[in-house]
């Protein structure tokens, strides 16, 4: 059994709650306590329905104005896959929460509400899908019930989407109709749509393949040095990280970067226990067979395709803090376990996200995603986003405030 | 790669990224099964060496003592450190006033002496084993998450967390709590238990013991709890399936002797793991609100 991450977008008009309190009700995934809880709060749909939003309204200050602030996480589990879900909201104004929940996503849900077809929320969030490299979009058409179920509306909102789709890059969409509140097509499928063959929801959620893309590279940041300078592990030296893309494997041989010395790996280890290899996203240990100077911050890297070493790179960036992006201050860069100075060069521009045009001679401010150039204090290494997007990943911190002001990709080199 | 794996190898690398950032962490550990789980992993973090942190216990002075006895043979077994900070220290100073009544605990009163070790010993990260699906207000919290000068988290100025990059800079005072299985459920962490052979405290498992009715709920009849004539006490056989203070956990009935047993009575549960803590049926925002204070 494997792990599917999602992220829900959409407004709650949408009926994305409605969605997801339908997933987590039908999967018996609520129990009685809370159930209870929920009714207690009675709070009701104009419908009558039980309110499900208030099961990832964590807040008090979002039940009590009935919206989603901020990313909530919820869990289940069906016999073949378990689940994560972050429910984040859609409005405009929440669009860092929403990148927030997308970055830690491999699938993305845009519900599309069938008497609405295609907006601008849409075009939005489809962008923001891209922008972030998911694997795949899966446009659930809800409310058919509120249009009599006619496929010709449901194949109108797919032909616009594709076209949609085409013109931002974005490939890899699927399509179901759906109606959240009567339940067609979540579960099982719907007898009320035999024009439609394809699975439900659930069905659907279960069964995707979200295949990583080939890289033909490994990366690993080393996050600690583990040495237990112990009388019989005294020349002990192993390097603790995370690996990132293809899977390294003992043999391979290496540069370490920002150094640029190359090595063999002799072993790899998990638990104290040998591996012969380690695939993407496993933390385990690993020694090289030459003793050379290596410490958290450092990348260890296949050296048939190594990353870029570089101190200035355009990048996209989605802004996060009230105050815009400041020419003439100093940020933080962390990328993986590594913290460099950095300013901007350059502003090059930003997008209107719902048309996304370009537009120039603009500053960028809360919620705009833009395209700048980055001058680092050392060199930064990654790779590029259309690459390898785990490895092209950072945030800037502001260093007077500490909080996390933006997150970029690394586009170009400069 | 296996969910549980892939949980795992997330847990390790937070582990490692508080390893990584900070220069005075350290571990806190209840002695129930979501702190054990994270002891385990912090092993599979980092051995054969040293854990870079000491394992830190707040004590209300009202544990099982079944826990208690856990957590020695735990920490002697690693050879790493272990802190103790005592509630009847705050007590005994004043900075905690004791409740009075029949339903009096001494889990709020946990958040003073916490803040009061963290201050102490100058902790600048604490790692919890606090889970997202446990409560509403957690499934909210960030991983890295930031708690000022007071100890006071807010959550609404939490840092934007993206991918696996986690900021931990903060300004000197501040702490961080890092919460590792943040995307583990109550049953992610029983099927690790069982996968990894983790040792658990006996009063996980089925045993007969007084009880007394407490609100809907059975309570253990513990000296901490005052009981008196009106009271309903029953011999009984019961588990816990959440471990805190006598005080605020409830025993569930349970025939359960083995993992296997454990495992499917949850799956058959109709009712959260919360469902037996007294301290979050205070009210809908009683997590929030304590959580804001400072507590875990």
């Amino acid at each position: 059994m494997n792990i599917l991450k999602f992220i829900t977008a959409g407004s709650v008009d949408d009926g994305k709650s409605t969605l997801i309190g339908r997933l987590l009700y039908d999967t018996n995934s609520i129990l009685d306590d809370q159930l209870e809880a929920i009714q207690k709060a009675n709070r009701k749909n104009n419908d009558g329905t039980v309110d499900l939003a208030i099961l990832t309204d964590g807040l008090k200050a979002e039940r009590e104005q009935g919206i989603t602030i901020d990313v909530a996480y919820k869990y289940f589990q069906t016999e073949k896959r378990k689940f994560i879900i972050a429910d984040a909201p859609g409005h405009i104004q929440y669009t860092r929460n929403m990148i927030t929940g997308a970055s830690n996503s491999e699938l993305i849900i845009i519900l599309i509400d069938a008497r609405k077809g295609v907006i601008e929320q849409t075009k939005r969030h489809s962008f923001l899908a891209k922008l972030l490299s998911l694997k795949k979009v899966l446009v659930c058409v809800n409310k058919m019930d509120m249009v009599g179920f006619d496929p010709f509306v449901y194949e109108k909102i797919k032909t616009d989407y594709l076209a949609l789709a085409d013109r931002l890059g974005l490939e890899n969409v699927d399509f179901i109709p759906v109606s959240a509140l009567k339940g067609d097509n979540i579960v099982n499928r719907s007898d009320r749509m035999t024009w439609y063959d394809g699975l439900s929801l659930l069905d659907y959620l279960e069964t995707v393949n979200i295949a990583d893309k080939k890289s033909h590279s490994w990366r690993f940041p080393v996050q600690w040095v583990v040495r237990p300078q112990t009388d019989d592990l005294h020349d002990y030296r192993g390097y603790a990280g995370r690996v990132l893309g293809d899977g390294l494997k003992t043999g391979d041989e290496v540069v370490v970067l920002p150094s640029g010395v190359r090595s063999r790996i002799a072993r790899v280890e998990l638990a104290e226990q040998t591996l012969d290899q380690a695939e993407n996203g496993q933390s385990v240990i690993v020694h090289l067979t030459d003793d050379i100077d290596i410490s958290r911050g450092d990348i260890i890297a296949n050296a048939g395709h190594p990353p870029l070493a570089e101190r200035n790179f355009e990048v996209n960036i989605c802004w996060f803090d009230n105050k815009p992006l400041d020419k003439n201050q100093v940020y933080l860069l962390q990328n993986h376990t590594t913290v460099t100075k950095i300013k901007v060069a350059d502003i090059h521009y930003k997008f209107d996200v719902n048309t996304q045009e370009k537009q120039y001679d603009t500053d960028i401010q809360l919620n705009d995603i833009g395209k700048i150039e980055i001058k680092a204090a050392g060199e930064v290494v990654f790779d590029l986003n259309r690459d390898f997007p785990e490895n092209s990943q950072g945030i800037l911190i502001d260093p007077r405030t500490n909080l996390t002001v933006g997150a970029l990709m690394v586009d170009n080199v400069a | 790669m296996d969910y549980l794996d892939h949980l795992e190898a997330e847990a390790i690398y937070i582990l490692r990224e508080v390893a990584g950032q900070f220069e005075n962490p350290a571990l806190l550990f209840s002695g129930g099964k979501d702190s054990i789980t994270l002891v385990h992993l912090a092993k599979k973090a980092f051995r054969p060496g040293k854990f870079p942190f000491p394992l830190v216990h707040i004590d209300t002075g009202h544990n099982f003592p079944e826990t208690i006895e856990f957590r020695d043979w735990l920490v002697e077994q690693l050879g790493e450190k272990l802190i103790v900070g005592h509630v009847q220290e705050s007590i005994d100073q004043g900075k905690a006033i004791e409740q009075k009544g029949k339903n009096a605990s001494r889990n709020p009163l946990q958040t003073v002496t916490l803040l009061d070790t963290i201050e102490k010993y100058g902790f600048d990260a604490c790692i919890g084993g606090a889970r997202r699906d446990e409560e509403k207000a957690r499934a909210k919290e960030r991983i890295f998450s930031v708690r000022d000068e007071f100890g006071q988290w807010d959550p609404k100025r939490q840092r934007p967390e993206l991918w696996s990059i986690f900021n931990g800079k903060i300004h000197k005072g501040e702490n961080v709590r890092v919460f590792p299985i943040s995307n583990w459920t109550e049953l992610d962490v029983w099927n690790y238990i069982k996968r990894e052979n983790i040792a658990l405290p006996s009063i996980y498992f089925s045993h007969e013991r007084d009880v007394v009715l407490r609100n809907g709920q059975w309570m253990a009849a513990a000296p901490a709890l005052q009981i008196d004539n009106e009271d309903i006490v029953e011999h009984k056989s019961v588990r816990f399936r959440t471990v805190g203070d006598m005080t605020c956990t409830a025993a569930v009935d349970s025939v359960a002797t083995e993992l296997d047993d454990i495992i499917a009575e949850i799956k058959a549960s109709t009712v959260s793991e919360r469902g037996a803590r007294m301290d979050d049926k205070v009210s809908e925002a009683a997590m929030e609100e304590r959580k804001k204070q400072g507590y875990f």
